[in-house]
């Protein structure tokens, strides 16, 4: 529902147009420029200062939460319900929770929608973005403005409703990856991206007899890596961290971590497993260990896709 | 470059020769181009096809997508004028005209859940929106890049943290049982749940976006930063403008149109609050406080069975919130800016 980017794209990023920084060169600058006069010291204090708070800012309730789920029932109690460095850590929690029930499952579950929805959702914004890159193609125009409308208006949450509903999608999988299949925003980035790849490789391709698929997988896919990076980072952190689909088509024997997440931590309902509401583990480090799991596969994805960035959505979102 | 959709397409380079590429990209575009157009018109219609039937057979799935999940549920809004009954249909339900439109006016809930959206979002605009703004400069003025990256790493991080993962852990921190209540105790001050109370809910929400997309939000005025002509600090530098002059008389101009844009943007978007991040908590405060226009249609129609009186409202809110984007959209174009439409939904 809520598209992940869509801030992104107005702004002419520098790195795209190489003429907008003639004089410096490729690289942002790394020394303080001639001209630059040396700001004060107490200048400088306050910048670090003021640094390292939004750092800190940024990172302590994560952090509180990965070390309020590896201390023990005495230590939270002791330290007000947030422990910064348990003295004894410990994985009781996590051997609890992955001890099999209903966590475990729903992490699974979640896993297996991520990655095929991601993978779906890719599929289909590529194939649509490279047809779109014809330039007179039959209905093009009409294909593109179809897509690009979409972003202006939403149905409304009762018509989409009643749509799944009427699809005979409730209760299934399906709801939770095909009302969300594709972003205009997505498409649009990867197409520009592909508008701006070298045409004459490929009228090149052409000549010698290549088909319109055949150049797609074989030269433009190969390409575009960084922009498939982030696009499809941006689809499969929607899917990953998408709860109301699920709260609204899904009983709850197919729930995804999302939704478990909602329950048992933010709802605190039991969670109706025995193994789990054994009595030596304290629960809030149980619900802090279902955060911790279910933060783990962003800040492992995060920094190999960072890079793409720069390189792959905002050269992509400029230029038409 | 000189594709059909120009217009259309992102390319709001709204800085110091912004315009002036994408004119030249036009010029550059336009005689090739028009060549080739006219020859393909006067293939046959059945010849083009032929030639594209491969592109048209990718561009199928996902036209198919966006006509099925949101151009066919547009006439599912027609519930709006229905006594809509779920065992009955669309067909056997009773057309009820107007009513529904005149229950929600006379309705108090709605007219709650619109000032709640209301506060919600003007709260955000005061507050949110200069956060990004002045994290972009004190980014910008890092000299290093070592250090610069590692900040924005860490503040890029949490968009892609999701609400049910951000309100569990501002519970924790924040929460009846949590450390800063706590802390206020020890320190001989009230008790304070920043979670339950409803006076500070709009202050939570917009602490709790802060939070999430601060950072992210930095990223379109580092570019509009990076845009502005290193020149013009050096001459300024030279005849004797100090830091405060330069940001002052040629950082803020700079970038002065990538605010006003995203500012008019906002306001387009003035009636939309996250849902999924309100949905959550709207519970924690009760309707009176926690309602915005989004929820209120899902707790009064999907969950207590209000069809057609909550889809009056869904529909009054997508009309309203499309002609206030258009004219957002609008507006930005009169201030001189390019190709905002697919910028609609920002926010």
């Amino acid at each position: 529902m809520a598209n992940p980017s869509s801030t992104l794209v107005a702004a002419g990023h520098p790195k795209s147009s190489p003429k907008s920084r003639p004089k410096n060169g490729p690289k942002p600058k790394d020394t303080r420029p001639v001209w630059m006069e040396k700001p004060k010291p107490a200048v400088q204090v306050s910048k670090a200062i003021a640094l390292v708070v939004i750092c800190f800012l940024a990172l302590y309730p994560l952090l509180a939460v990965l070390a309020t789920s590896l201390s023990s029932q005495s230590e939270i109690a002791n330290n007000n319900g947030l422990v910064l460095f348990p003295k004894e850590p410990t994985f009781a929690a996590y051997q609890t929770i992955f001890a099999g029930g209903v966590v475990t499952d729903a992490l699974i579950r979640s896993l297996v929608i991520t990655t095929v929805g991601t993978a779906l959702s890719l599929v289909v914004t590529v194939a649509m973005a490279y047809g779109l890159t014809r330039r007179d193609l039959v209905g093009g125009r009409f294909f593109l403005m179809t897509a690009l409308f979409t972003m202006l208006f939403s149905p409304g949450i009762i018509p989409s409703f009643l749509m799944v509903k009427e699809l005979g999608l409730l209760d299934s999988y399906a709801a939770l990856v095909l009302p969300t299949l594709m972003s205009a925003f997505n498409l649009v980035v990867v197409r520009s991206f592909f508008m701006n790849l070298p045409q004459e490789l490929f009228e090149a391709a052409k000549i010698d007899g290549a088909g319109d698929f055949r150049i797609l997988v074989q030269m433009v896919l190969p390409l575009s890596r960084g922009v498939l990076a982030v696009v499809g980072l941006f689809y499969a952190v929607g899917y990953w961290n998408a709860f109301f689909n699920a709260m609204l088509y899904l009983n709850d024997d197919k729930w995804p971590l999302s939704m478990i997440l909602r329950q048992y931590v933010l709802l605190g309902q039991p969670m109706g497993d025995s193994a789990v509401a054994e009595i030596a583990v304290p629960s809030q480090a149980i619900q802090m260990a279902v955060v911790v799991i279910s933060l783990i596969p962003i800040v492992i994805v995060f920094p190999f896709l960072q890079r793409y960035f720069t390189k792959g959505v905002l050269t992509g979102a400029i230029k038409g | 470059m000189s594709s059909n959709s120009q217009t259309l397409t992102p390319q709001a380079t709204p800085d110091v020769g912004g315009p002036a590429t994408v004119a030249e990209g036009r010029c550059r575009g336009r005689p090739p181009a028009a060549p080739a157009a006219g020859q393909s018109r006067k293939k046959s219609l059945m010849a083009r096809i032929r030639r594209d039937k491969v592109m048209l057979l990718l561009i199928a799935p996902g036209f198919l997508y966006f006509v099925v999940f949101h151009y066919v549920p547009l006439a599912g809004n027609i519930i709006a004028f229905l006594d809509y009954k779920p065992y009955l249909g669309f067909m056997d339900s009773v057309w009820v005209g107007l009513d529904n439109f005149a229950a929600m006016f006379q309705d108090g809930a709605f007219w709650e859940a619109l000032r709640n959206t209301l506060v919600i979002t003007g709260l955000q605009l005061a507050l949110f929106f200069p956060v990004p703004i002045c994290l972009a400069l004190l980014l910008n003025s890092i000299v290093s890049n070592k250090i610069r990256k590692f900040v924005q790493s860490v503040v890029y991080l949490p968009h892609f943290i999701g609400w049910v993962i951000i309100v569990a852990v501002f519970s924790e921190v924040l929460g009846a049982t949590g450390a800063v209540p706590h802390l206020l105790e020890n320190l001989g001050l009230p008790r304070f749940d920043a979670m339950t109370t409803p006076e500070f809910f709009p202050f939570l929400v917009t602490i709790q976006s802060i939070w999430k997309d601060a950072g992210w939000g930095t990223i379109i005025f580092l570019a509009a930063l990076m845009n502005v002509d290193q020149e013009l600090y050096e001459a300024a530098a030279v005849d004797g403008a100090n830091a405060r002059h330069r940001l002052w008389h040629i950082t803020l101009p700079g970038i002065m149109p990538v605010i006003v844009l995203l500012l008019i943007l906002n306001l387009g978007s003035i009636l939309s609050v996250g849902f999924e991040q309100i949905v959550l908590q709207r519970d924690n405060v009760g309707p009176g406080a926690g309602e915005v226009l989004d929820t209120y249609v899902y707790f009064h129609g999907i969950q207590d069975g209000q069809w057609g009186p909550a889809a009056a409202v869904g529909l009054v809110k997508g009309i309203v919130g499309l002609f206030l984007v258009l004219g957002a959209n609008k507006l930005a174009h009169f201030f001189g800016q390019e190709g905002v439409y697919s910028n609609g939904k920002s926010k």
